[in-house]
């Protein structure tokens, strides 16, 4: 029914838009939670669960007991649900969306033979069609010959009436879970020094790394939540520089964090939990010397980027733009890979490069050429000789603020003091001209 | 039996120590050093300050190692700058501290460098070196005569082992090899060709 019908019929309609994602997660948990009735537990379609529960319904005194166990565990938390027990799938999926029961073993047939045909899992049209034909309910069709229905409507039909009848298989597959990267530890008696709390951590450690390399996977970054005894709670939360899952390096990284945890009158439960982790396939050892090299620089970044930041950790990463600011990008290095820059071609680039700074011009140079004089920083140049110009346009796809006026023509100045600087102006700006020259730059 | 070691290159810094450089051609100095070394490079430049390397300009093989740390104050540029000195992943830490190095600083990055077996270069302020330093240098660029001439005068004005010299070289920023330009300050090159 559409959202204007249904306000027409019932003007005082609350609406909301549906969270798809929240709506999966409430599902997943649930799937989670109903492990407690079979191993054998899979999501079928956004709305509903499936469950392969042969051998099962013993445990809980039998197929009625069972189900009654379970409306009234999920309705004292609220949730409405029909359910259905039958002894193929499609067969319970058909009646517990259609008044939900318990089809004894053999009953399948007479059992959804009055559930009308759209309860078979087909498409719309397909019902449509078997309505026009009067075929309204499924007792209609499992006595008529299977190859004209399959000519008519398609082989899909014929499947699903046969999984709804027993005569195909249709296996449940419950999809594995995701595995959890968390350990605890709860203490006999309540700890308060540091050195106690650092061998609690290794335990920890030693569980957490194990799980992580059983699923190739290393942590990226780890919290270790203190539980102490007056129900407070503390929190050190570590980044790494690259994943990882050796126990004392990542140990070395909590050092300082624990030392600065108020211990107040003891701690009673430690919690390790890697919530970021990413891929760490198995690697050859004790090769070349590199690796140790790498692994000393990236323990050096986590030490680093956990007391700096690791948005302070920075690389050098080529980009195409002619833009000098632009040219070159600053990444984390934690965050990236190296990358060797394209061969330069062109004129010269400064080394270093810091935002334009203001020329002072002394006396009136050629127009469009470097000023004979000029003061930058305070103090005085003389011009030795200039190269250039090298005109770099503004990009009109991206609106830079300084860039706004306009072409630069950029000149290697080279003076008689020494520095070599990167000056440039900009003729398009609307300015006094002794106003137009900056400097952006050093070369060596 | 005793090999006697090869007469050190121009310009190379003794190795597991920290040195000074200052001079407004102290960065070119930096860059030079950085090129020759062939392992990790750290940069650590104070978070404020507003220049920074420009990776198309650096020499070959320098942009691709090259790591740049922003520290946000003085003490943390220290730390950072001692952690990395200490670290054996790394060939050369080069710092901008922007206060003076005190004695007890310098000391501790010495130790540091012993300790990593790494080598360190301080780009200091004028006048605001520390005595633990093993070479201070004073870099200033010079204005050449020739067009496609770089000249830097290159003085080291503090050496822990040997003498004290000044000289003047011809480098283009690009590459790892500097040429030392004779006392008369000519460079050597064949003659100029006809056009």
């Amino acid at each position: 029914m559409a959202a204007a019908d249904a306000r027409a019929i019932c003007p005082e309609l609350i609406t909301r838009p549906a969270d798809l994602a929240r709506e999966a997660a409430a599902l997943a948990g649930l799937r989670r939670w109903a492990g407690r009735y079979s191993p054998m537990v899979a999501r079928d379609g956004p709305d509903g669960l499936i469950a392969d529960i042969s051998g099962v319904p013993h445990l809980f005194g039998g197929e009625a007991e069972m189900r009654a166990d379970l409306h009234a565990r999920l309705e004292r938390v609220g949730l409405t649900l029909s359910s259905a027990i039958a002894e193929t799938r499609g067969a319970a999926q058909a009646l517990a969306r259609h008044g939900g029961g318990i089809l004894p073993e053999g009953a399948a047939k007479e059992g959804i033979a009055s559930l009308p045909v759209s309860a078979l899992r087909i498409g719309s049209d397909v019902a449509e069609g078997l309505a026009r034909m009067g075929l309204n309910r499924i007792g209609d069709l499992t006595d008529l010959p299977r190859a004209p229905l399959a000519r008519r409507f398609g082989p899909a039909l014929v499947l699903r009436l046969d999984q709804a009848l027993g005569l195909q298989p249709e296996p449940v597959s419950p999809e594995a879970d995701a595995p959890y990267f968390g350990v605890r530890l709860t203490m006999p008696e309540p700890i308060g020094l540091e050195a106690d709390v650092m061998s609690g951590l290794a335990r920890l450690l030693d569980r957490l790394c194990s799980t992580l390399a059983q699923h190739h996977r290393g942590a990226r970054r780890l919290r270790l939540e203190l539980h102490r005894v007056d129900r407070e709670t503390a929190q050190v939360e570590i980044g790494l520089a690259r994943p990882m899952r050796d126990p004392e390096r990542i140990a070395a990284l909590f050092a300082k964090g624990v030392s600065q945890v108020e211990a107040g009158f003891g701690i009673e439960a430690l919690r390790l939990v890697a919530h970021v982790t990413e891929d760490l396939p198995p690697e050859q050892i004790g090769g070349p010397r590199t690796i140790d090299r790498e692994d000393a620089l990236a323990d050096l970044f986590s030490r680093l980027g956990n007391r700096l930041g690791f948005d302070r950790v920075l690389r050098l990463l080529p980009a195409a733009s002619k833009i000098p600011e632009r040219s070159f990008l600053v990444a984390p290095a934690a965050y990236s890979a190296a990358e060797s820059p394209p061969p330069h071609r062109g004129p010269d680039r400064p080394i270093i490069l810091f935002p334009p700074e203001l020329v002072t011009t002394k006396g009136l140079g050629q127009p469009g050429h470097p000023p004979a004089r000029f003061a930058w920083r305070r103090m005085s140049f003389t011009t030795l000789r200039a190269d250039g110009p090298e005109r770099i346009a503004p990009e009109w796809w991206f609106d830079d603020p300084a860039w706004r006026s306009g072409l630069r023509d950029y000149w290697r100045v080279e003076t008689q003091e020494g520095p070599r600087l990167w000056l440039y102006h900009t003729p398009q700006a609307p300015t006094w001209p002794a106003q137009s020259w900056f400097a952006q730059g050093e070369f060596a | 039996m005793r090999f006697e070691s090869a007469p050190s290159e121009l310009f190379a810094l003794v190795r597991h120590r920290v040195h000074e450089a200052e001079g407004p051609g102290r960065r070119s100095f930096a860059l030079l050093q950085a090129a020759r070394h062939t392992e990790a490079l750290i940069w650590i430049i104070p978070g404020h300050a507003p220049h920074q390397p420009m990776l198309r300009g650096l020499p070959e093989g320098v942009g691709e190692r090259l790591h740049l740390i922003r520290p946000a104050n003085e003490t943390d540029l220290l730390w950072a700058a001692e952690e990395a000195l200490r670290s054996e992943g790394v060939g050369l830490v080069i710092a901008e501290p922007e206060k003076p190095l005190s004695l007890i600083a310098g000391r501790r990055l010495q130790l540091a460098a012993e300790a990593g077996r790494t080598t360190g270069l301080m780009l200091i302020r004028e006048g605001q070196g520390s005595n633990a330093a093993e070479t201070r240098w004073h870099c200033t660029p010079i204005a050449a005569e020739r067009r496609d001439s770089t000249l830097h005068q290159w003085a080291l004005i503090k050496n822990k082992r040997e003498t004290l010299r000044a000289w003047t070289v011809h480098w283009n920023g690009k590459t790892a090899a500097v040429d030392p330009v004779s006392a008369a300050c000519k460079r050597h090159e064949p003659a100029e060709t006809s056009r």
